[in-house]
């Protein structure tokens, strides 16, 4: 797959790879004077785990109202499915499994009859079959035990598993998980999280908002970075790793100064930079660190460290953030490497 | 570009989603006893106690003085409603009165209270319980959602009085039949009343009530809100409901023709109210 890009004048460039599900072009909307989406672009293709990272207030959760129609953009152009969601809302949002932050579950209700109120309104009907595909789903996220309870008493973790339930109970093609793993501990976090993974494996396509860096590692196919309504960046992470860091990393400490300092000719580096006895060495190939090594021992020095530097998605949002001017955390990340 | 409200495609109404909307919202209204039990206690006081006690003490107890003043009132009914009253001694005149005239607009209030007190927190609530969230991704329509909430706020208050209209029935009958000579309950006028001309009342407080909670930021303000719209209807519906009673059958139809008519016109202007943006909490979002 080639790295998506936006373009200046708010479209997007064209893609290699899975056909696209989403695709969004200068997407403006706004509340009054706050403009939560400032010419958004966007595609996700098919099939993958596309993970929306931003702040609170980088127009997350807008975008993924927009998507389902739930908001009709000023201008700009929305399709799902190859559909407009403001024409054909119903339709897209039949196809479309949605958990928002708060789960939004009927507390007087049990799970059973909240799963079964979904199930009507997407055309499941009612009846022996539909609950047997309820508890089925339940059983998916290890909720199936409680179904009968109501949910006023379930606990946060809970009724985040009712709410995955009920987002894949009609097995839509697209689910959209905005901050799905708020609130709940890490031990649910990661459970969660598994399984949101485990969707793609049918075929689903996945959108998931989060402002938690940690939960998108590992867990993205694709990473759009926002910032006051539009995209800083999107691609797939080694994609953007090779873009932002084109050059292999590592960090090498030493009982001698001058002779990490010497390493700063050394054929192959083409940056350095040293805090104390730790350096950190540009290359212009990851073959480079034996020979490093070797030139140290060979100048007596004692090594202490070797470390190559596998950038992390933290490491990633902040050099966007900082290429963008939008962060001052960014310039302290950046500085390390 | 994005595409205005007007263009958008427009499906047929799905009454399953419909459906599903007001049962859903009855199942968590039948959950709550703190909601249901006053309705109960309300549908009770009028149509129950309060009639037991008056048509006793005038029929069976023959509290003079109290039948006495009740023939004085009926002097001021029009014509055509003293001609109406059956019985042939005062107490009787006096009890069937009562029973046919004097207790319509409890017909009224009792359904308009209790939906409106149902009504006031559906939309709202939905958006203070974040419940708001699930319906506007779901596929069920704008519309559905509308008339189906306006279903589960209709149908308690409704239903409250219908039943309260059949234990009412048996109790007048019980107490005043033996004096005009049988069951004499529900009058012509009553079916009508009862049938043609309460629900359009009450589809048009709760078309007025649905757009106050749809665009109102909370439960409490809503019902703030709610309690000054219904009023006023209350008083119209209260006359226009003993009018129907008074001035024969022609009147009856005529001014549920009338309530019909603007109560369309209210849920027409309602249900444009009502938005995905307002589900969310959006409130300028159209």
């Amino acid at each position: 797959m080639t790295t998506i890009t936006s373009l200046p004048d708010g479209t997007v460039a064209p893609m290699n790879g899975p056909a696209p599900t989403i695709v969004l072009d200068g997407v403006v909307k706004t509340f009054g004077t706050n403009r939560a989406l400032d010419g958004l672009a966007l595609r996700v293709p098919g099939g993958q785990i596309t993970v929306l990272l931003g702040p609170n207030g980088a127009g997350k959760t807008t975008a993924i109202r927009t998507i389902t129609g739930a908001f009709t953009p000023e201008s700009g152009s929305v399709t799902v499915f190859g559909l407009d969601p403001a024409q054909h809302g119903d339709e897209v949002r039949a196809r479309c499994g949605v958990v928002s932050a708060k789960p939004a579950l009927y507390d007087r209700l049990s799970g059973l009859d909240n799963l079964r109120y979904s199930a009507e309104l997407y055309g499941l009907g009612r009846g022996s079959m539909v609950d047997a595909g309820i508890v089925e789903a339940a059983a998916r996220f290890g909720i199936e035990a409680s179904l009968h309870d109501q949910v006023g008493g379930y606990s946060t973790g809970m009724k985040t598993r009712l709410a995955l339930s009920r987002s894949v109970l009609h097995r839509p093609d697209l689910l959209l998980y905005d901050e799905p793993t708020s609130g709940l501990d890490p031990e649910s976090s990661h459970a969660v999280l598994e399984l949101i993974r485990e969707m793609t494996g049918d075929g689903s396509t996945v959108v998931m908002c989060t402002h938690l860096l940690l939960e998108a590692e590992g867990l993205a196919d694709q990473v759009v970075i926002l910032q006051d309504g539009t995209n800083l960046v999107e691609g797939s992470p080694d994609e953007l790793t090779q873009r932002y860091w084109p050059d292999a990393l590592v960090r090498l400490g030493a009982d001698d100064p001058a002779a990490l300092d010497a390493l700063r000719d050394h054929p192959g580096v083409v940056g350095y930079d040293r805090t104390g006895l730790i350096a950190v060495v540009r290359l212009d190939g990851p073959e480079r660190v034996p020979d490093l090594v070797a030139a140290l021992t060979a100048a007596g020095a004692r090594v202490t460290r070797v470390e190559p530097h596998e950038p992390t998605l933290e490491d990633l949002y902040f050099a966007v953030r900082q290429a963008s001017g939008h962060s001052r955390l960014g310039a302290v990340a950046g500085s390390a490497v | 570009m994005a595409t205005a409200v007007a263009d958008r495609v427009r499906r047929p109404l799905q009454w399953g989603h419909i459906r599903t909307v007001a049962r859903t919202d009855l199942k968590q209204l039948a959950q709550a006893r703190d909601y249901w039990i006053p309705m109960l206690i309300l549908g009770a006081i009028f149509f129950v106690f309060v009639p037991t006690v008056l048509l006793f003490t005038i029929t069976q107890l023959g509290d003079v003085n109290a039948v006495s003043q009740l023939s004085q009132a009926l002097e001021v009914l029009p014509e055509r409603a003293q001609d109406q009253i059956q019985g042939d001694t005062e107490t009787a005149r006096a009890g069937y009165a009562l029973a046919v005239y004097l207790f319509a607009p409890v017909a009224v209030v009792v359904p308009i209270t209790i939906s409106t007190a149902v009504g006031a927190a559906t939309i709202v609530g939905e958006r203070e319980r974040g419940t708001g969230e699930f319906l506007a991704h779901s596929p069920a329509g704008i519309r559905e959602i509308f008339l189906g909430k306006l279903l589960a706020s209709l149908i308690p208050g409704y239903l409250t009085t219908i039943v309260g209209f059949g234990i009412y029935s048996l109790i007048v009958n019980t107490i005043v039949g033996p004096e005009v000579g049988g069951w004499f309950f529900p009058t012509r006028q009553w079916w009508i009343l009862m049938l043609w001309v309460v629900p359009p009342f009450l589809a048009l407080t709760l078309s007025l009530v649905l757009r106050l909670s749809a665009k109102v930021k909370s439960t409490a303000a809503a019902q703030q809100a709610s309690a000054l719209v219904s009023l006023p209807l209350i008083m119209v519906a209260y006359s226009q409901a003993t009018g129907s009673l008074y001035g024969g059958d022609a009147l009856g139809w005529y001014i549920g023709a009338v309530a019909w008519v603007l109560a369309v016109i209210g849920l027409w202007r309602g249900v444009r109210v009502v938005t995905r943006g307002r589900l969310l909490g959006v409130a300028d979002e159209q």
